[in-house]
């Protein structure tokens, strides 16, 4: 080893190394064919099929799209007019827009579901975008009961009397907050039931008949379409979290009855088949309630979807809440917070938003779902397609047309979710930014 | 060493008092007889080996561990498994993690003004005024709008005692603050401590800064196997220690 040592240099930087721009040289369309198309043999001959199918994919839609009817009675004429030629008969959408978005609902009151459905992106603004001013959440508050009232009229009085109810148990909650929040939540909910069960019914027939303030009735078999399927899905968006969550927190608990039942509820709401649920909502809950009693199947089947989306949401609540690290429980211990501080301001914030992904899920899968009552012979959009307008002697046999217009109305609101989504966790990522 | 500056007074008025305090997790009995009064104004600093139950006995003090038997009364108030009492407790005790457990969703501001504003229910702007105020102190006033995400770990570690200071608590624990550190970081969250100290605050601080230990502390415990092994003021306890296991110790960490 003598005398083969390693010189070592001795050196010392005086100045810093001006930071510079990668090369030029590198980039082009042509480089990034060579790179990313045409890179080997195999790639090539992939490029090349792909390309292909690509082709014959196009090649077959544009002339069906471009080449369709737009206006015709029914499928004859739009076979009259294509005379052989590819072609949509896209003129079913046109003729039976109303039927695909409103059911049957009476064609002089669209105007009151429009307005509510405008009133929504309104009621959902500040909820969506924290930037707003929070003095919108009061019209957020107010508008599941406006929308109730424009969508199925009736007296003003029982929305105002539900929205009392909703009040006064926030009032007792209020009340009692500060012996125990958890107590003052019972006892919140128990007033408001108790108050829309016990006072709300006769009050308002009592009220209406000083002061009518009604809109014609519109009956819930009388709505359908789209607007059946956009109902559902939005109310049973926003019920099922907070119950989700509720779900979560309470799975969580060191308290046993409490952690039981909701273990209990979550497997086996899981365990059963969303369709299920919903033969149970629709023949089932007949015989168990006294006879002559008038539940509001759309009522029933938001009940039974909420329940069943809860429980999925729950789970991935409960997902987000486990990923947590312990320290973010002890340092909220540590400063004196109590469980429902910490869960409202350092919990669940966190917890939500590593949960956003699986929650948007199951938000997409339930809207999607709520197809499914067609099933149960609900005229939604998809009833709407296989009964009345397929099996009219105008439409019989417009397959593609319809079903291409239901998935795409669909895909614009999930996308928009999603997109709203993405949206969201890189404006709630604060770290590493 | 110097001797500690003369402002750092030690009261005789008793801020923590735990009396046979012993705790297990479940057949493993973690901590052993534990008897510990704690004056008001005394810098304590607990060392000992890995294992040797000295977090888990300052965690017991706010009651983020529980004990099983024994008694500890903090201020006064005696640690039971009332929660009204537990929060009382927890309010006054200040404390700061090995690894800061800052909250990432808030801003530094929001990290230091969230428990004055719900527990204290002080007002928002007073609770701002005092959050800038402890900042200004640990020396990063200029990171208030910042997420604790995008400061270097010393920085967080400031922004965590300057969070538990809002509370204006009577004790500091602190829970192996610089272990999480690069080594130029820990100084500058010692010098924050140091400063905490001068000013008088009761202070338990389990560490293996032993150079801390010697310029502020004015007791060092030794904990070994869930037990007070040996206890002592800082230069007894450095320069004569009297216990084999607690020379053995002391040797392997000052060893090089």
């Amino acid at each position: 080893m003598s005398g083969s040592a390693p010189k070592i240099q001795a050196f010392v930087r005086h100045d810093t190394l001006p930071s510079v721009a990668p090369p030029v040289s590198e980039t082009g369309a042509v480089k990034w064919l060579r790179e990313n198309l045409f890179s080997s043999v195999g790639n090539s001959i992939m490029t090349l099929l792909a390309a292909y199918c690509l082709y014959a994919l196009i090649s077959a839609i544009v002339p069906w799209v471009f080449n369709g009817v737009w206006r015709a009675d029914s499928i004859r004429d739009c076979r009259e007019v294509l005379d052989g030629a590819v072609g949509g008969c896209f003129a079913v959408i046109a003729e039976r827009w109303p039927q695909l978005v409103f059911g049957n609902y009476p064609s002089e009151h669209y105007g009151r579901a429009v307005i509510a459905f405008l009133m929504l992106f309104v009621a959902l603004a500040p909820i969506l975008f924290i930037e707003l001013p929070r003095k919108m959440l009061w019209f957020t508050g107010l508008f599941p009961f406006i929308a109730y009232w424009l969508i199925w009229g009736g007296t003003l009085w029982l929305p105002i009397l539900a929205l009392v109810g909703v009040v006064a148990g926030f009032a007792a909650f209020r009340a009692l907050e500060t012996k125990s929040f958890f107590g003052a939540l019972i006892a919140g909910l128990v007033v408001t039931l108790a108050f829309w069960l016990f006072l709300a019914g006769p009050l308002s027939t009592g009220l209406s008949s000083v002061v009518p303030l009604t809109l014609e009735r519109v009956e819930s078999r009388e709505i359908g379409g789209f607007m059946i399927n956009f109902i559902l899905g939005t109310s049973c968006i926003a019920l099922s979290l907070p119950l989700g969550i509720a779900l979560a927190l309470g799975r969580q608990s060191n308290l046993p009855i409490i952690k039981m039942i909701c273990v209990m509820f979550i497997e086996f709401i899981r365990g059963v088949p969303l369709i299920t649920l919903l033969f149970v909502a629709s023949v089932m809950l007949a015989y168990f309630l006294p006879p002559g009693t008038n539940f509001d199947l759309i009522l029933r089947v938001i009940i039974m979807i909420t329940l069943f989306a809860s429980a999925y949401m729950a789970e991935a609540i409960r997902g987000g809440l486990a990923a947590l690290p312990k320290g973010q429980y002890e340092a909220g211990d540590s400063l004196g917070l109590d469980y429902w501080q910490s869960m409202r301001l350092i919990i669940l914030p966190q917890a939500l938003k590593i949960a956003i992904p699986s929650i948007v899920n199951i938000a997409i899968s339930l809207f999607k779902d709520t197809t499914l009552v067609s099933i149960i012979s609900m005229f939604d959009m998809l009833g709407m397609i296989k009964g009345p307008i397929l099996s009219s002697t105008d439409w019989f046999g417009v397959y593609w047309e319809l079903y291409v217009f239901a998935a795409l109305l669909f895909f614009v609101f999930t996308f928009g979710i999603s997109k709203y989504s993405q949206y969201l966790e890189r404006k709630l990522a604060t770290d590493h930014r | 060493m110097a001797e500690a500056p003369t402002q750092m007074k030690v009261s005789s008025e008793v801020a923590i008092d735990i009396q046979g305090m012993n705790k297990w997790y479940g057949s493993f009995h973690v901590l052993r007889d534990i008897n510990l009064t704690v004056y008001r104004g005394e810098r304590i600093v607990i060392c000992g080996p890995s294992g040797s139950g000295k977090s888990t006995l300052i965690r017991c003090i706010n009651a983020l561990e529980e004990h099983q038997q024994g008694s500890i009364s903090v201020d006064g108030t005696m640690l039971s498994s009332d929660l009204k009492n537990i929060d009382k407790i927890r309010s006054e005790v200040g404390m700061c993690f090995q690894h800061f457990n800052l909250f990432p969703h808030l801003t530094i501001l929001e990290n230091c003004t969230l428990a004055p504003i719900w527990v204290r229910k002080t007002p928002k702007k007073q609770a701002e005024e005092t959050a800038m105020h402890f900042l200004e102190k640990v020396k990063i006033p200029d990171q208030a709008n910042k997420y604790p995400g995008q400061l270097s770990g010393g920085q967080q570690q400031r922004v965590a005692i300057a969070r538990s200071l809002c509370m204006k608590p009577k004790i500091m624990l602190f829970d192996e603050p610089t272990s999480a550190l690069d080594p130029e970081m820990i100084k500058e969250v010692l010098d924050t401590m140091i400063q905490l100290a001068e000013e008088g605050m009761t202070m338990l601080c389990v560490t293996h800064e032993m150079g801390f230990a010697r310029q502020v502390a004015n007791r060092v415990i030794f904990m070994d196997q869930g037990q007070i092994v040996e206890q002592n003021k800082p230069e007894p306890f450095f320069n004569n220690p009297q216990s084999e296991r607690t020379k053995l110790f002391l040797s392997q960490i000052l060893g090089h």
